[in-house]
Parts: C-alpha cells; sequence; structure tokens
C-alpha cells in the first residue's frame, strides 16, 4: 500500500482514478512532482493551491487531455478501475467519453442548445431515444426549465451561468462515471456561481466529482475531500472538514487561513 | 479650480494627430472608391447601349451590330464551375493538412514557404505550366478541363493561406470542448473546426474565384485565344472566356468594338458580383447559429 496519510478511501482497495507516484514535466520543468492520490467514488474531491502549483495539469492528466501539449511527459501511473489510463491498449479518445471534463470558461459550441447535448452521444453511436436523453442530462444540470422551449436556439444566446451548466449538461449526456471540473465558476459571477455549487452537490450521489478551483471558501463548501497542492507537491490530502480545520501540515494552515497564495 | 479640466498643449496635439489620421483613413478608402466609380462609370456609358439580351446570346462577329457574348460567357461558366469544383476541396484539404495534422518538421516548412512564394508567381508561369503539364502531358488539349485545372494550380497558393488563417482563428476552447467529449480529431475537425473556419475559408475561395474568373494570361497560353463560334458542351470541348473576348475586342481599331468590350467589362462585373452575393449569402446561413 501507499502510505496511509494519502489514502483517503482505505475502505475501497481499487479506487475509481488514482495518480501513483505521478510526476509530469513541460519540457525540463516539473509541473507536478511525485504525486499520489486516490480519488473516492461518488464524493466530491477538490484541488486547491496556489496559482500554478500545477493543479490543472494534475486534473487535465486524468483524461488525457494533456496528450494535446506536445511537451508535456508523464512519469509514474494514472489508474481509473487500476486500469493505467496510459497503456498501450488505451485509447484516449474512448478515455475522454469516460471521463467528463468541464473548463474553466464556459465553451459551448456555437449551435443549438440541443446540439450541443446531443453531439456527444451522436458521435458516440448513442442509439436510443435523444430527447430523452438531452432532457435527461439538461435536467441534471439543472437547465431544463430555463432552456425547455429554447432548445432550437443558439447556445450562445444563453447567459454565462447558463452556459457552463450547458456544459455539465454536454459532459452528463455521455453518462461518465466521472466529471473533472477546471475551476468551473471561476468565469462566472456569484450568483451563477452559487447555482453550480448546488448543483454540484446534487451530482456527488450520481458521479464522482474532481474539481480544480481558487477558491477555497468554494472548496470548504462543495467537497467532501481536498487535496491541497502546493508547487507541484501534494501537502495534505483528507477529508474537507479535517483538511480545513485541523490541517496536519503547517503548510495547509497557512493557507487554508490565508496567510499566502 | 477653473480650468481644471481643460485639455493641456501635449493633449491637444495628440488630439489633432487623431483627427489627422483619421482623415489620412477616409481619404486613401475614398480614393479607392473613386477609382472604382470612374471605371464603372466609364465602362456603363461605353457599354450599357450595347447590353441586351442580344448581346448575352449571340455568338462573336466581325460585324460589331451582330457580335455577342454567348460563347465566352457560357466558356467562363464552364470554366470557373470546374475550377471552384476541384480547388476548393483541394485547397481546404491542403490547409486541413498543414493546420491540424502536420508536425513542425523540416519538409513541411518547406511545404509551407513553397506556398508562400507560388502564391506570387506570374499567372503566364501558370499558364505555360498548363500548356506543357495539361494540353500537352495529359492531351487535354485547348479544353475548358485544362483551363479550369490551370486555374486551380493559380489560385491554390491563395486559397490555402485563406483557409490556414482561418483554421487557426478557430478558438482551442472549441477543440477542447470537442476533444473532452470523446470525439476524434477528424470528427472534432468536420463537425467544430471548419464549420466555424468556413467564414474565413468563403472569403478565401472568392478571392481566389475572383482571380481566376479575370484572369487572362494563362488562358492565352494555353490557347483559348482562338474564334470560337460555339459553346462546350462538355469539360473536353475547346471554350473562350470573358476576359479573353473582352482583350479582342479590345485590340480592334474600330471604336464599335471598344464599345463592345465595355459592355463586355459590365457582364464579367455583373458575375464576379453575383458569386460575392452568393459568398455573402452562405456565409450568414453558416452563422445563423453564432452570436
Amino acid at each position: 500500500m501507499t502510505e496511509p496519510a494519502l489514502t483517503a478511501d482505505t475502505a475501497n482497495d481499487v479506487p475509481i482514478l488514482e495518480a501513483r507516484n505521478v510526476t509530469i514535466s513541460y519540457g525540463d520543468k516539473p509541473a507536478i512532482r511525485e504525486v499520489n492520490v486516490r480519488i473516492p467514488e461518488r464524493r466530491i474531491t477538490a484541488i486547491i493551491g496556489p496559482s500554478g502549483c500545477g493543479k490543472s495539469t494534475l486534473i487535465r492528466q486524468f483524461n488525457r487531455m494533456n496528450d494535446f501539449i506536445l511537451s508535456a511527459r508523464l512519469e509514474g501511473q494514472i489508474l481509473y478501475r487500476g486500469v493505467d489510463l496510459y497503456g498501450p491498449r488505451v485509447d484516449a479518445v474512448e478515455v475522454r467519453r469516460r471521463i467528463g471534463m468541464v473548463f474553466q470558461k464556459p465553451n459551448p459550441f456555437p449551435k443549438s442548445i440541443l446540439r450541443n447535448v446531443a453531439w456527444g452521444p451522436q458521435i458516440n453511436g448513442f442509439k436510443g431515444d435523444l430527447h430523452e436523453l438531452v432532457e435527461s442530462a439538461l435536467r441534471k444540470a439543472a437547465l431544463w426549465d430555463e432552456v425547455k422551449d429554447r432548445l432550437n436556439e443558439s447556445a450562445l444566446s444563453l447567459s454565462g451561468g447558463q452556459q457552463q451548466r450547458l456544459c455539465i449538461a454536454r459532459a452528463l449526456a455521455l453518462q461518465p462515471e466521472i466529471v473533472l471540473m477546471d475551476e468551473p465558476a471561476s468565469a462566472l459571477d456569484p450568483v451563477s456561481t452559487s447555482r453550480i455549487e448546488d448543483l454540484l452537490f446534487e451530482l456527488r450521489e450520481r458521479y464522482t466529482i474532481v474539481i480544480v478551483t481558487h477558491n477555497m471558501q468554494q472548496a470548504a463548501r462543495v467537497s467532501d475531500y481536498t487535496a491541497f497542492l502546493d508547487t507541484g507537491k501534494l501537502v495534505e490530502f483528507g477529508e474537507t472538514d479535517q483538511v480545513f480545520t485541523r490541517p496536519k501540515e503547517k503548510r495547509t494552515e497557512d493557507y487554508v487561513s490565508g496567510r499566502f497564495g | 479650480m477653473s480650468g481644471m479640466l481643460e485639455p493641456p498643449p501635449t493633449l491637444l496635439r495628440r488630439r489633432r494627430r487623431s483627427r489627422l489620421f483619421r482623415l489620412l483613413c477616409l481619404a486613401t478608402t475614398w480614393f479607392s472608391l473613386f477609382v472604382l466609380v470612374v471605371l464603372l462609370v466609364h465602362a456603363t456609358r461605353e457599354g450599357l447601349p450595347w447590353l441586351d439580351v442580344q448581346f448575352l446570346t449571340d455568338f462573336p462577329s466581325r460585324f460589331a451590330e451582330r457580335a455577342g457574348i454567348k460563347s465566352a460567357l457560357v466558356g467562363t461558366l464552364w470554366v470557373i464551375s470546374f475550377t471552384a469544383a476541384i480547388s476548393v476541396p483541394l485547397g481546404v484539404a491542403a490547409a486541413v493538412y498543414l493546420e491540424e495534422y502536420a508536425r513542425k518538421r523540416p519538409v513541411n516548412t518547406i511545404i509551407e514557404v513553397s506556398i508562400a512564394n507560388l502564391a506570387g508567381v506570374p499567372s503566364i508561369v501558370y499558364g505555360m505550366l498548363g500548356l506543357v503539364l495539361f494540353v500537352r502531358w495529359l492531351a487535354l488539349g485547348r479544353s475548358v478541363i485544362a483551363g479550369a485545372l490551370t486555374m486551380t494550380l493559380l489560385i491554390l497558393p491563395t486559397m490555402i493561406i485563406a483557409a490556414r488563417e482561418a483554421l487557426r482563428a478557430v478558438p482551442g476552447s472549441i477543440r477542447r470542448g470537442s476533444y473532452a467529449l470523446g470525439a476524434t480529431q477528424w470528427q472534432t475537425i468536420r463537425h467544430h473546426v471548419i464549420p466555424a473556419a468556413l467564414p474565413g475559408i468563403l472569403t478565401g475561395t472568392i478571392l481566389g474565384l475572383s482571380r481566376a474568373i479575370g484572369e487572362t494570361a494563362p488562358l492565352v497560353m494555353i490557347g483559348a485565344l482562338t474564334y470560337v463560334a460555339f459553346v462546350p458542351e462538355g469539360p473536353m470541348d475547346a471554350f473562350t472566356a470573358l476576359p479573353i473576348q473582352i482583350f479582342n475586342w479590345v485590340s480592334r481599331p474600330q471604336p464599335e468594338f471598344h464599345q463592345l468590350a465595355a459592355a463586355g467589362i459590365l457582364v464579367l462585373l455583373a458575375a464576379l458580383l453575383a458569386m460575392n452575393a452568393a459568398a455573402v449569402f452562405i456565409r450568414q446561413r453558416s452563422q445563423r447559429n453564432r452570436a
């Protein structure tokens, strides 16, 4: 076993997502150093840390979005239910279908609301009732009531907060087990942010969510577990309550109490 | 404290410069418009009396009053349609390859530089290439298809460069959004990148085709300058084209033929405007869901 301090989900032997001794470098510069973390299933795990600590780098490695950055190099393993995501027989496209991602800036396609949600399932060969799927995804993303009468309108006519919930719906339509969110509310106003947070709370029963945030209050409010990264290293990982109220590390305490970062 | 917000002398100077620059821009805009207007007025005054249905439906003749532009107009439509049908897929595919697939390798850099250089090669050179390659080697003769292939060579570099610019301008966030939904590279390109780049690709296409419709030299080179009193019925038929017919008329001594040439210019401009209008229409349609 790995160090117990870094293992939150001891009850489950094979975690849904695990970084094992992960080092990620851009060229010669390591952005993440020897990180070990086990993401618990059907919980919200927040990754916090000061700007440039490697939060986004780590989360992009979880669904192989770093493949597009040619200089990015991975050492160690990322395991999805025990399967190495970078194994020779693994297809990155299939990885991304199963592990959804929501980005910092809402990025709906310049197409209708309906097409935005339906497109992912369509290209992945979905055969069932598309409208039902779209409705259920939009309901899960708490957007259905606002858009049900305008499904054929452009997604770009929605407000920023609505666009971000549309992007969440778009990810959920593929029925992923894991949804990665890279600062999903940082480009939104406080009202939209709190709607996204409410939504996260509803989703945690059904999905495993990993959320990167630089907003500590947000991490404290929405997450079950928190990982604190600093300069590419995992400083502390544990239940959110514990990390925020009884941090084991001095550095964590300094950060969560606002003394740096 | 009166006078606190009154402009200091330096600000007055900056303001003057700002106004001056605006006037300069205005003047250059008006100058280019002015040239166009002079051309239009001149061509209209000379050519409009000759521009009637008969002019469009008659074949060229050595009698000015019986001369028409039918074979040239139809020839141009044939050549430009084939040029578009060949150059658009080739140009877009080449641009997609260079922009989306090609890695940074020396051979690709050479290809890129060559394309940029080819865009500046004089059209007569393409005419010579077309003569040797298509008319002689491929034995296509002085046909519509040989003309269209030569025009394709001529406008491909421009179209590839414009299409690449358009593809490069597609925001990375759209690509990332697509990949994150389990799309392959082809699905991403086909459903998101090309549609988003379509307005820019169309602009490049229109620029290229507008150049092709007005080019004379390469067609003269591949031998379209002969007197043609019939309409091409297939891609292998001989043809003539509007600029060639205009050139033909202008080089005659009689003033009536010069007026015919002006009428021909009006027809050419109308064809050009129709093509531009079509492009604007397609662009509008493709942008319905944007904004």
